[in-house]
């Protein structure tokens, strides 16, 4: 079950900042993400990407801390964007309604390219 | 033909993800494609959890069981806690929840859009969920 446990990257740019994933995202999952972005936020990035190609599974609870997440976004006036999704969390973040706060796009290299 | 897996989990941490590793096998075994067997995940591990975080269940166990009927693949949860009625959960609006202080509430909402079916009874001795998904 460890080899499940979210580990991830962030990567700062001028503009946008790309967080990449590896794993289940849950409860600790999302909150690994949430600490991620707002350290970021903190740095002054208002533009995010993350990559989830390599998180496979989700579930609700994680899904709410995203929602956190994009809240906050929001609030600075900023952008939240998905890539890498399976088609079945792509699917479930369109049936939430996600997509009218955030963007989704197959590829890191679409996302950075809307953010150019 | 009719088979059946059926599996008990304790009601910890993660559990439910082996729930899903047996699911996954189970419809590749009926030839589910690839984003059905994930629909099927995701909407599993939403059941598993409401059992684990809401039964309250005195024995701690979620139940599980498989059937494969022909070109459809069943899906039964079972706790026997303290259930709830369906009737009175409000539909989740992320318009709402953005705003809101809980974001949460979303479990339901997606077992239901990923499945081709979720029929669920629930009373005070407990909650069963039927889940079903076709090939
Ligand atoms: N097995 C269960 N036993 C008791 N109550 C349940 C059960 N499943 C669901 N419920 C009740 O139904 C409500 C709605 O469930 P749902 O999964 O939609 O949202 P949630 O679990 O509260 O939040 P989320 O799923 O977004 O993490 C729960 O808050 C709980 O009150
Ligand atoms: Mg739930």
């Amino acid at each position: 079950m460890l080899e499940q446990e979210l580990t991830l990257s962030a990567r700062k740019e001028d503009k946008y900042s790309v967080i990449t994933t590896e794993g289940y995202i849950n409860n600790p999952g999302g909150e690994k993400i949430a600490l991620a972005c707002y350290q970021l936020m903190d740095q002054g990035c208002k533009h995010f990407i993350l990559n989830f190609s390599q998180s496979k599974v989700i579930n609700s609870i994680g899904i709410s801390i995203l929602i956190e997440i994009i809240e906050k976004v929001l609030e600075l006036k900023g952008s939240l964007c998905f890539c890498g999704l399976t088609n079945t969390i792509a699917k479930t973040f369109r049936i939430m309604g996600l997509t009218q706060y955030t963007q989704i796009f197959s590829t890191e290299e679409e996302a950075i390219k809307a953010l150019s | 033909m009719e088979d059946e897996v059926t599996l008990t989990i304790p009601m910890h941490h993660d559990m439910e993800l082996e729930v899903t590793r047996i699911a996954a096998s189970v419809a590749e075994a009926m030839r589910l494609d690839k984003d059905k067997i994930d629909e099927i995940k995701l909407a599993l591990i939403e059941a598993c959890l409401n059992a684990i975080e809401h039964s309250k269940s005195e024995e701690k166990k979620v139940h599980i069981k498989f059937k494969m009927i022909g070109d459809r693949l069943e899906i039964i949860i079972k706790d026997y806690g303290v259930g709830f009625d369906p009737s009175k959960i409000k539909e989740p609006k992320i318009e709402e929840k953005i705003k809101s202080p809980s974001k949460r509430g979303w479990g339901l909402k997606i077992m239901r859009s990923l499945m081709d079916s979720v029929v669920i009874n629930s009373h005070k001795g407990g909650t069963k969920i039927v889940m079903t998904k076709r090939r």
